[in-house]
C-alpha cells in the first residue's frame, strides 16, 4: 500500500482520580508523557511531532489548551496539532499520531490526550439548553439512556445485561492500578439496588468523571527495531450527522462502516476468532452488547448474549475492557486514548494484573458525541 | 408570514466558576503574589521566566528553581485599550505592556494604569486588596519606581494559594436558520410547520432547510398535527447544575404523526413508570397568552389513552 509501518513504543496514563489538585492540566499531561516516554525508552527530545486530543473546551473552560500546553508536553519547536472529536477524541488523537507516520512525515510521534473534570462540570456542559428548545437534555446519561431502551427492546435482551458489565467492568479495575474505581467487591445485586439515576441506567452502570491523561508513543519501522512494540494492523474513523430521518441510534451506521473498514484492512474476517482482547469505549454499561454487535463481533441482537454467558470477562472468549474500561475511569478526552494504549499493552504484554493470556491481536474503540464520531485501530504483536 | 423575515435570535449566556489546581511551580508562584513578592522560574539556559513556566520553553524539562525578581520593570512594547471592555482589569482608558521585571529575562503580559505608554517606560505594580487570586493579585501596573518603603508589612507570609477559581462567561447571540424561525413563528400561531425533502420525502420538524441525507434543499411546507407517538425515552432522576425541570421527569423522543423524525420534549400526565414505548401522546399547550417563539409553548406531552402503536411501525425510528 505504500506506507510505513508503525507501531506504538510505549504508552503512559495517569492514576485517574476525582479530583487531581496536586497538578495543573500541564502537570496532568507531563504525568502520562514521562510515563509513555520511559515505557518507550525515549526522551523528549527523540519526539518529531506532537498530537494532543481535549474533548469540548467548555469541560475546562480553556480555549485551544494545546496552546498553553504546548510546553508540558514537549512541543516546543515541533508541529503540534490539536484533535477534536468530542468523546471519541482519544481515539482520533491515536489514529492522526499514526497517520503521521503510515505517511512517512515523522519518525515519531507522541499522542496525548486528556481532561480535567473536577476542574469543571461536564453534565451542566452537555446540558445548555440554547433558546427556543424545549430543556430536557440531562447530560450524556439523559442523551443515551432513551436509546439504551430502544436497544433492550429491539434485541430482547434481559433487564440484569446491563449490571453484568457493570460487575465485570468494575472488578477489572480493581486489577489496574491506575484505574479511578476499583471495586473487587461489587456484585450483581449492589448494582441492581444502586439507584436510578437516567432509567434504564443505573448509578452504577455509569462511567464516573475523573481527572486523568494518557500518552502513546509511536514510532516507524526503524524507530520500533529491536523493541517490543505493538504494531497498528489498521486504523479507521467515520462520523455520521447527529439526527436524520431513519438514523439507527442503537447500532450506528458510522460504527458499523468504520468496524468493517477496520477487518477488510487487517484481513480479519471473523473478529470474534480473530481478535483476542477489545478495549471498547463503554461509559453506560449497555453500550457493551450494543458496541458488540456494531463492531460485528456478533450479529445484530446477539451482543447481550456474549455477555450474558462471561465470554467478555478475562478468560472468556473476548475479554472487553479488562482494564476496567470507561466504567472504572473517565478522563472524557483520554478515555479513547486509553481504550487505544490499553490495547497496545495486551500486545505488548504489559497489561500487569489484567492482562490477558496470550494476546497477540487486540482492538482499541472510541465513540463521541451523539455516537456519531467512531475512531478504533486493530494492534498486534507481530509486524502487518 | 414570507420566508425573507428576519430571522429570530435570542441571547444565550452561560457561565461557570472554574477552578484551576496550579500544580507545585505556579503554587509556589500564586503563594508569593499573595505575599505580594513576585518569583521567576531560571531555565536550563539560565534565563528568568515571569511567570514561571512549568516546563522550560527549550528542553521541556520541568522547572523547579524559583527566583525573586522586582515588582517594578520596564515596558518593552505596548498597545493602548482606549475603550476597556467588562472584565477588563481597569474601567478606564488604559495600555496592555510587555513589563520587563528587573531580574527578569521574559516579560509579563498586563495592564498598565495609563492612557499611552512609552517603550522604556518605567512602571511598578499597583496590588489588589483582595489576594490570593493568582496572577489577579496584581491589580495592573502602574507608572513609577517600586517603592520598598510603601510595600512594608505587606510582604508578609501568605497562606498556600494551590487552586484559584476562575469564573468565565460568554454572551451569545443564538440566531436560528430561516427555517427554522418560520417554524418557531408558526409555533407562536399554535402550528407545528415541517418541511419535505423533494428526494426522499422525508418530513422534518424542525425544518432543516435542506435534507441532511439528500443535502437538497426542502421547501414543501407541511403542517403536523399536535400529536403522536413515544419513540423512546427515559426517566431523568438525577439533579443537576442548570437544570430547568425538576426531576424526575420523562424525557421522551416524541414522533408526531406524519413526521419522519422525533424530537426530545416532556411526558406528564401519567406516572413514569407508565410510560411506554409507542403510547400515544398529544401536546399539552399553555395558555395562548403565554406562547413565544419557542418549542415550550408545548408545556409536555400527555397520554391520548388510545392504543399504543405496534413496535413495527416505529421500529425505524429508533
Amino acid at each position: 500500500m505504500g506506507r510505513e509501518r508503525a507501531a506504538v513504543l510505549g504508552v503512559g496514563q495517569t492514576h485517574h482520580r476525582a479530583r487531581r489538585t496536586d497538578v495543573s492540566m500541564g502537570g496532568l499531561c507531563r504525568e502520562a508523557v514521562d510515563r509513555a516516554l520511559a515505557d518507550a525508552g525515549l526522551d523528549l527530545a527523540d519526539i518529531d511531532a506532537v498530537v494532543l486530543g481535549k474533548a469540548p473546551d467548555l469541560f475546562e473552560g480553556v480555549m485551544m489548551p494545546e496552546l498553553a500546553l504546548a510546553d508540558a508536553v514537549g512541543a516546543a519547536g515541533k508541529p503540534l496539532l490539536r484533535v477534536h472529536t468530542a468523546g471519541s477524541v482519544g481515539g482520533s488523537t491515536g489514529n492522526v499520531a499514526a497517520s503521521l507516520v503510515h505517511g512517512g512525515e515523522h519518525a515519531r510521534v507522541l499522542a496525548v490526550a486528556f481532561e480535567k473534570q473536577s476542574e469543571s462540570n461536564a453534565m451542566w456542559a452537555l446540558s445548555i439548553s440554547p433558546p427556543f428548545h424545549m430543556p430536557v437534555g440531562a447530560g450524556a446519561g439523559g442523551y443515551f439512556a432513551p436509546h439504551v431502551r430502544s436497544y433492550i427492546r429491539r434485541s430482547g435482551a434481559p433487564e440484569h445485561v446491563g449490571a453484568i458489565v457493570a460487575v465485570k467492568d468494575r472488578r477489572n479495575g480493581a486489577r489496574n492500578p491506575y484505574a479511578h474505581l476499583r471495586q473487587p467487591d461489587i456484585t450483581l445485586e449492589s448494582v441492581r439496588a444502586s439507584a436510578m439515576l437516567w432509567d434504564p441506567i443505573r448509578y452504577d452502570e455509569t462511567c464516573p468523571s475523573s481527572d486523568g491523561a494518557c500518552a502513546v508513543v509511536l514510532g516507524d519501522e526503524r524507530a520500533a527495531r529491536g523493541r517490543d512494540a505493538a504494531w497498528i494492523h489498521a486504523t479507521a474513523m467515520r462520523t455520521e450527522p447527529t439526527t436524520f430521518a431513519g438514523r439507527d441510534q442503537v447500532n450506528p451506521r458510522a460504527g458499523r462502516e468504520a468496524a468493517a473498514a477496520l477487518w477488510r484492512a487487517a484481513g480479519i474476517t471473523d473478529p470474534l476468532s480473530e481478535v483476542d482482547v477489545a478495549e471498547i469505549y463503554v461509559p453506560f454499561s449497555w453500550f457493551e452488547p450494543m458496541w458488540l454487535e456494531n463492531l460485528g463481533f456478533t450479529a445484530e441482537g446477539q451482543g447481550w448474549k456474549l455477555t450474558e454467558a462471561g465470554e467478555t470477562e478475562i478468560g472468556g472468549r473476548l475479554p472487553v475492557n479488562p482494564s476496567g474500561g470507561v466504567l472504572s475511569s473517565n478522563p472524557i478526552g483520554a478515555s479513547g486514548l486509553l481504550r487505544f494504549a490499553e490495547a497496545a499493552m495486551q500486545v505488548m504484554g504489559r497489561a500487569g494484573e489484567h492482562q490477558v493470556d496470550g494476546a497477540r491481536r487486540a482492538v482499541g474503540h472510541a465513540y463521541g458525541g451523539g455516537s456519531q464520531y467512531f475512531s478504533m485501530w486493530l494492534v498486534g504483536a507481530e509486524k502487518p | 408570514m414570507t420566508v425573507d423575515q428576519v430571522p429570530l435570535s435570542a441571547p444565550l449566556d452561560i457561565g461557570f466558576d472554574y477552578t484551576r489546581s496550579l500544580g507545585p511551580t505556579l503554587t509556589r508562584f500564586a503563594t508569593a503574589l499573595a505575599g505580594r513578592r513576585v518569583l521567576g522560574a531560571r531555565g536550563g539556559d539560565g534565563r528568568v521566566h515571569v511567570p514561571p513556566p512549568e516546563y522550560d520553553p527549550v528542553t521541556g524539562k520541568a522547572l523547579t528553581e524559583l527566583v525573586e525578581v522586582a515588582s517594578s520593570g520596564t515596558v518593552t512594547s505596548w498597545c493602548a485599550q482606549p475603550e476597556p471592555l467588562a472584565g477588563q482589569p481597569l474601567e478606564h482608558p488604559f495600555c496592555w505592556a510587555f513589563v520587563l521585571l528587573d531580574g527578569a529575562d521574559t516579560p509579563l503580559l498586563h495592564a498598565v494604569d495609563a492612557p499611552v505608554l512609552r517603550t522604556g517606560a518605567r512602571v511598578r505594580i499597583r496590588w489588589a486588596v483582595e489576594r490570593g487570586n493568582g496572577i489577579r493579585d496584581i491589580a495592573c501596573f502602574e507608572p513609577g519606581e517600586e517603592e520598598p518603603a510603601a510595600q512594608d508589612g505587606a510582604a508578609a507570609e501568605a497562606d498556600e494559594v494551590a487552586m484559584i477559581t476562575t469564573p468565565v462567561h460568554l454572551s451569545y447571540m443564538h440566531t436560528a436558520s430561516p427555517e427554522e424561525s418560520r417554524y418557531l413563528r408558526g409555533l407562536a400561531e399554535g402550528r407545528l410547520l415541517g418541511q419535505r425533502c423533494p428526494a426522499c420525502e422525508k418530513v422534518y420538524i424542525p425544518p432543516r432547510g435542506a435534507c441532511p441525507t439528500d443535502g437538497v434543499p426542502t421547501e414543501t411546507e407541511v403542517e403536523l398535527p399536535d400529536r403522536g407517538i413515544v419513540t423512546t425515552f427515559c426517566v431523568v432522576n438525577v439533579p443537576f447544575l442548570g437544570q430547568r425541570i425538576p426531576p424526575p421527569y420523562v424525557a421522551a423522543y416524541i414522533l408526531l404523526d406524519g413526521a419522519d423524525i422525533a424530537f426530545l420534549h416532556l411526558v406528564l400526565g401519567c406516572p413514569p413508570d407508565q410510560v411506554r414505548m409507542g403510547m400515544r401522546v398529544e401536546a399539552a399547550w399553555r395558555p395562548r397568552e403565554q406562547w413565544g417563539t419557542t418549542l415550550e409553548n408545548i408545556d409536555h406531552f400527555r397520554p391520548t389513552g388510545e392504543p399504543d402503536a405496534p413496535y413495527e411501525t416505529y421500529a425505524r425510528h429508533l
